[in-house]
């Protein structure tokens, strides 16, 4: 007996809705053998996590504010995933915008006016990420070095940046690390608890790219481009172009989140701003499916899943990593999934030849 | 090299019996019987798309035959892999060579064999490659890097690699379409040299004069069948020209003599390199006026698609100049010949000329999107643009479930509807088609012709590459054809006839042609 | 006599340093050269590092410990050989998803494995290890003699890395794997599985990762703490380009890497201050000229051993 792969004759809507539900039930049933393991009852740490999540205004607002950074980031890669341009340099760039917003809001404070320097800083931040994701945009685009690798690099080098100038550069005095706290003009406003004004920025965003996407010229030639670039040459786009500016865009949004992060949060520069969320972005990128209004609510169940972890560690006395561990199964059997939107499976008998005429041929033997 | 044996004497090595092969819409084998010799060498001719290598795959084990039988050395055999294949002898050179360019001659010529030691004895394996590629006139040397040698050379390690392998039935597919005229002349040689070692030798070609010099036999298919096979010495290239392409004219088409304007393409003495940057344009010089059709004749492969590219500016042309209206766009960007009124039809439909993953209706407005009324500052008017694959889809009749179905769930024919609206919506000046009905079915390649005539009688001018000698006859006012990237001739379609053709494309040159009307145009005269 | 002293010390903590890193790195090299991406290390040495202390503490065998490690490596590298190689799912996303689920993993084992005395966690508890095994003669050449006042699992490194490279270069295994991500058409064609090359060698890079994750619990830094690796795994994926695909150059940068930090500890000790952040960027940047060149001049790569199909899902296409 044969399994045997073809492809489909259209992508399988029913493929497209199960995956995801029944990847995250696969998920919660893995994350379950573990809970039992551990000792603890699967459904009432669930409930705990959904509880200590969604459940109070506490939750909310701190599920808001690992989600910022999350939803802006995640809309940075998924920008440049349109283009088949694997971005890994998020961390990077959310980085050294946080090192730019910082600069802005303890340096320039003294010699500009104040109701600029918060504008500033943000805006600081967002050159930064763009800088930073446009240099391997640019080796990209005219010499055609894989940027995987160089994003990935740059990321390192970003962040040992980072560190030096708090641990160093920047540190205040009297501290072990940190710098001095920023002016209190330098702040981003909050709207609740820790919850900031960052928010906004994420949705509006969020928005205007879905719009983009749909309705923009840019947009049109990006979904060219990524879906066939020989066509997109052949149609007269120019690819570099497109790549380097779209590329600086998503740097940008990176870069912004880095630069709420510590106009919002912690309002100096201090440890704490890479803890991963440049790479948690690109398996919120990829199971939203490239789209910016899903990118806005995975991020949000990443978030939960990250607080609630928190939460059952207090409540439960079970290790917060339960979240992390859930967020790293949720994508594992998605991916797997994903293969049935295109293809179907098939069980196959050797005995018999397959019947002349039918699609059988297009296919491909998965086992033996 | 025509052995004196004329008919065989003793029983085929090998025996194909009511191959039938189907694809989804073509037959492409259909109940072909095909018989090899041992130490003979059998020529398979036949157009692009007759079916020669699916046959071949089928026999190498890539493809199953829906039915017929297979017989080598007298027995029944099922082929299910390569590997099957190899067992019983059986190999086959690939057009596109399977080697590992970072490695050694040696290494390639090793790798996957089965009984290999797990420390194998490179000097050993060395040893016997030099004494087989003496005694085959195979040279090279083992030790030296695929990436170092030339094409012919890497032919070479592939003929090596299935004689290492101990194969008795070599199968060669286009073996000459990548080779200098002089890497081929040698390969003539290794085939007598591989016949007279009592190996059999099938080699696939579309050439006529490859199949006088190399081959004891000749198979022409046509359609997937077999139309005739014949001792290569008692056929001449006419003969074979005429079973290659057929007889029988499929269309009619009501057409009004051409009215030609002013030029509107100018190519002056064009030199272009292919992907392997070996010579494919080589002074190419050519007219287009308003209001005609230019056929392109030729055996694929000899420089029509670069032809097609350097126009649009997809590939870089070294020398020589391009000029459409009388601007000079040589190494232009494709976006500015688009802006100058170029409208392609590639022959690749599905890789170049569509978005698969993208509607129909997008796909109709990749041309007109970047200005009013479809879009205006950078945005997209989506209402337009439905108005406008509606209204396309409708004059072109395209057969989509709806305008935002994916274009990758049509059919060719309709894909090709659907670039082909895009582009003759687009079209200012100067419409370029490349192999525009290849693949489609009767009703479809007739609205594709008929779109053709219909853009020249609107004033443009038209570049129509096909291998279709029936289609170029019908459809185009003149006719040049190409042979390995130069103009042989340009023939008034009128006067034309499809041997004088066939004998071009097979290389003679235009005063060898009895009553042939004209010889190459002076372009810009 | 001073100086030779003070290199044969900063030797000692390279050689200590870079052995979790030599064992990684050569895994991963494997992995690549079958054409199989893998970005998962990072998850992969967390979890086998608290896997490994976990066996050591309540088994006391550290050797069992490796093994326990291996099986941990091996598995999280089968999840991703699976994913990439039979679902064709993209390679990027498949490894990142090991990384963070390993690293949660690793937290989570971390805090559930520990005996109930110490609330179940095993931060903080002591348990077997591998010291330093001294030799006695050849540990008193100068400078050289660093490399004899290791630990068992660096002396296997001296057996395993030569093995390594001859098993790459100079085996009909190694040419096979080589070709896969090479050229996995080709190799296929030529009768080479190529499902069954990857997935071993994605197996086998995995669980060699794991045996530098029990060296990071068991050796370099005993015990278990949060984040024990300090980056380790991400530092593998530029000492592979840096390595150009080698087993035997791995060692150089893995040295290279070690080095730098055992360089910096006493240059810091003797009271210079070279900011060592830029130090520390030095080899990241140094791998992106490396990326650079090697694309910019094609001739060079065939001689760097990039595999051509490193990153790329192979499908038979039939008809």
């Amino acid at each position: 007996m044969k399994l045997v792969l073809h492809k489909r004759e259209t992508v399988s809507k029913r493929a497209v809705v199960l995956v995801p539900i029944v990847s995250f039930a696969v998920s919660l049933f893995l994350g379950g053998i573990l809970l039992i393991l551990s000792g603890a009852n699967p459904l009432v740490a669930y409930g705990a996590m959904f509880r200590g999540a969604f459940g109070s205004s506490v939750g909310w607002t701190e599920v808001l504010v690992k989600g910022i950074p999350l939803m802006l980031t995640g809309l940075g890669v998924a920008l440049a995933f349109r283009l088949r341009f694997w971005n890994i340099g998020a961390e990077g760039q959310l980085t050294l915008g946080a090192v730019a917003a910082s600069g802005v809001a303890l340096f320039w404070s003294q010699r500009l006016p104040s109701w600029t320097i918060l504008p500033l800083a943000i805006l600081a931040g967002c050159v930064a990420g763009a800088l930073w994701a446009g240099l391997p945009a640019v080796l990209k685009a005219v010499l055609k070095v894989d940027e995987t690798l160089t994003t990935l690099m740059l990321n390192y080098v970003a962040i040992l940046y980072y560190e030096h100038l708090y641990h160093v550069t920047w540190r205040a005095p009297g501290y072990n690390s940190g710098t001095e706290r920023f002016p209190e003009f330098a702040w981003l406003p909050r709207i609740a608890g820790r919850a900031h004004m960052g928010i906004f920025f994420a949705l509006i965003l969020a928005v205007v790219l879905w719009w983009m996407f749909k309705h923009s010229r840019w947009g049109f030639e990006l979904k060219i481009i990524g879906s066939n670039p020989t066509a997109a040459r052949y149609l007269g786009i120019s690819i570099a172009r497109s790549i380097v500016l779209t590329i600086l865009i998503s740097g940008a949004l990176s870069g912004l989140a880095g630069a709420l992060e510590v106009l919002g949060i912690a309002r100096r520069l201090q440890q704490g701003v890479a803890v991963g969320y440049g790479y948690t972005a690109i398996i919120i990128a990829w199971m939203a499916q490239l789209n910016p209004l899903g990118v806005i609510m995975v991020a949000m169940m990443m978030a939960g899943l990250l607080v609630g972890g928190d939460q059952i560690q207090m409540r439960m006395r079970l290790p917060a990593s339960v979240g992390v561990v859930l967020q790293g199964m949720l994508l594992l059997p998605m991916l797997a999934g994903s293969l049935f939107t295109e293809y179907a499976l098939e069980i196959k008998r050797p005995e018999k030849l397959p019947v002349a005429g039918l699609q059988q041929d297009v296919g491909k033997e998965a086992t033996g | 090299m025509n052995s004196e044996r004329k008919t065989a004497p003793d029983t085929p090595v090998l025996r194909m019996q009511g191959i039938t092969k189907r694809f989804p819409g073509v037959v492409a084998n259909d109940r072909v019987d095909l018989e090899l010799y041992p130490s003979e060498v059998l020529a398979l001719l036949g157009e692009n798309g007759a079916g020669k290598s699916t046959l071949m795959n089928v026999l190498v084990g890539l493809y199953r035959p829906d039915a017929g039988e297979i017989y080598v050395r007298g027995e029944r055999v099922e082929i299910n892999s390569p590997r099957d294949a190899a067992m019983l002898g059986i190999g086959m050179v690939h057009q596109n060579f399977m080697l590992v360019p970072t490695m050694t001659v040696a290494q390639n010529v090793i790798l996957g064999i089965h009984d290999l030691a797990f420390v194998p004895n490179m000097r050993e394996v060395s040893q016997r490659i030099r004494e087989l590629s003496d005694r085959y006139h195979l040279q090279v040397d083992p030790r030296a890097y695929i990436w170092q040698l030339s094409v012919g050379e890497q032919q070479r390690v592939e003929i090596l690699k299935l004689i290492y392998r101990g194969a008795s039935i070599l199968i060669l597919d286009e073996p000459t379409a990548v080779l200098t005229p002089q890497e081929a002349e040698e390969l003539g040689g290794i085939l007598s040299v591989m016949q007279s070692e009592g190996k059999s030798v099938v080699f696939i070609t579309h050439k006529m004069g490859e199949v006088i010099a190399f081959s004891d036999r000749v198979c022409v298919l046509r359609q997937g069948a077999v139309v005739a096979t014949r001792n290569t010495e008692e056929t001449t290239p006419r003969d074979l020209a005429r079973l290659m392409v057929g007889r029988e004219l499929l269309f009619r088409l009501d057409k009004q003599p051409a009215q030609p304007g002013s030029e509107v393409l100018v190519l002056r003495d064009v030199y272009a390199t292919n992907d392997k940057a070996l010579p494919a344009l080589s002074g190419v010089s050519l007219a287009i006026r308003e209001g005609e059709i230019l056929g392109i004749a030729g055996v694929a492969g000899n420089g029509q698609q670069e032809l097609a590219e350097a126009i649009t500016g997809l590939r870089h042309i070294k020398s020589g100049e391009l000029h459409i209206n009388n601007a000079n766009l040589t190494n232009c960007t494709p976006l500015k010949a688009i802006e100058a009124g170029v409208s392609h039809i590639p022959a690749d439909r599905i890789r170049m000329g569509s978005v698969g993953d993208m509607p129909v209706a997008d796909n109709i407005a990749m041309k007109g999107y970047r200005t009013p009324p479809m879009s205006k500052h950078g945005v997209l008017n989506r209402q337009r643009i439905g108005d406008f694959a509606r209204r396309m889809i409708e004059a072109f009749q395209i057969a989509t479930p709806a305008p935002r179905t994916h274009v990758k769930f049509l059919s060719g024919g309709n894909i090709q509807k659907t670039i082909l609206a895009r582009e003759i919506d687009a079209c200012d000046t100067l419409l370029i088609a490349v192999y525009p009905s290849r693949g489609l079915d009767v009703g479809a390649t007739e609205s594709v012709r008929r779109r053709l005539i219909e853009q020249r009688d609107e004033g443009r001018g038209v570049l129509l590459i096909s291998e279709d000698l029936d289609e170029l006859l019908t459809v185009s006012d003149r006719i040049a054809v190409l042979y390995e990237g130069r103009v042989m001739g340009v023939l008034d379609a009128e006067n034309a006839d499809r041997e004088a053709l066939g004998l071009l494309m097979a290389g003679a040159s235009a005063e060898e042609l009895p009553g042939a009307s004209s010889a190459v145009d002076e372009p810009g005269a | 006599m001073g100086f030779a002293l003070l290199l044969t010390s900063i030797l000692t903590i390279t050689l200590r340093a870079g052995t979790s890193l030599i064992y990684a790195t050569v895994g991963e090299i494997y992995t690549e050269r079958s054409g199989i991406l893998n970005l998962g290390i990072e998850g992969m040495m967390l979890t086998s590092a608290v896997v490994a202390f976990g066996v050591a503490y309540y088994s006391g065998s550290v050797w069992l410990a490796v093994g326990a490690a291996m099986l941990a490596g091996g598995t999280l590298a089968s999840i991703h050989a699976f994913l990439t190689v039979t679902m064709r799912a993209n390679q990027v996303v498949s490894g990142l998803s090991i990384t963070i689920f390993g690293g949660g993993l690793a937290s989570f084992l971390g805090e559930r494995l520990g005996p109930a005395t110490n609330n179940y966690a095993l931060v903080g508890l002591v348990g077997p290890r591998f010291s330093a095994v001294v030799i006695p003669g050849l540990s008193e050449i100068p400078v050289m003699g660093a490399l004899f006042r290791q630990d068992m699992l660096t002396y296997v490194l001296y057996l395993l890395v030569p093995l390594a490279w001859a098993y790459l270069y100079k085996t009909r295994d190694g040419l096979n794997l080589r070709a896969v991500g090479e050229n996995p058409q080709t190799a296929d064609a030529m009768g080479v599985n190529v499902m069954r090359v990857r997935y071993l060698a994605t197996i086998i890079g995995g669980m060699l990762v794991g045996v530098g994750g029990a060296h990071l619990s068991l050796g370099y830094a005993p015990g278990w703490s949060e984040n024990i690796t300090g980056g380790r795994g991400w530092i593998v994926i530029p000492l592979v380009i840096f390595a150009m695909w080698n087993p035997a150059r791995a060692v150089l940068g893995a040295i290279l890497f070690g080095g730098i930090n055992a360089v910096q500890f006493r240059l810091q000790a003797g009271g210079t201050t070279v900011p060592s952040a830029y130090l520390n960027m030095l080899p990241y940047l140094a791998t992106i000229l490396v990326l650079v060149a090697m694309t910019s001049w094609e001739t060079l790569s065939h001689h760097i051993g990039a595999p051509a199909a490193l990153g790329v899902a192979y499908m038979r296409e039939d008809k």
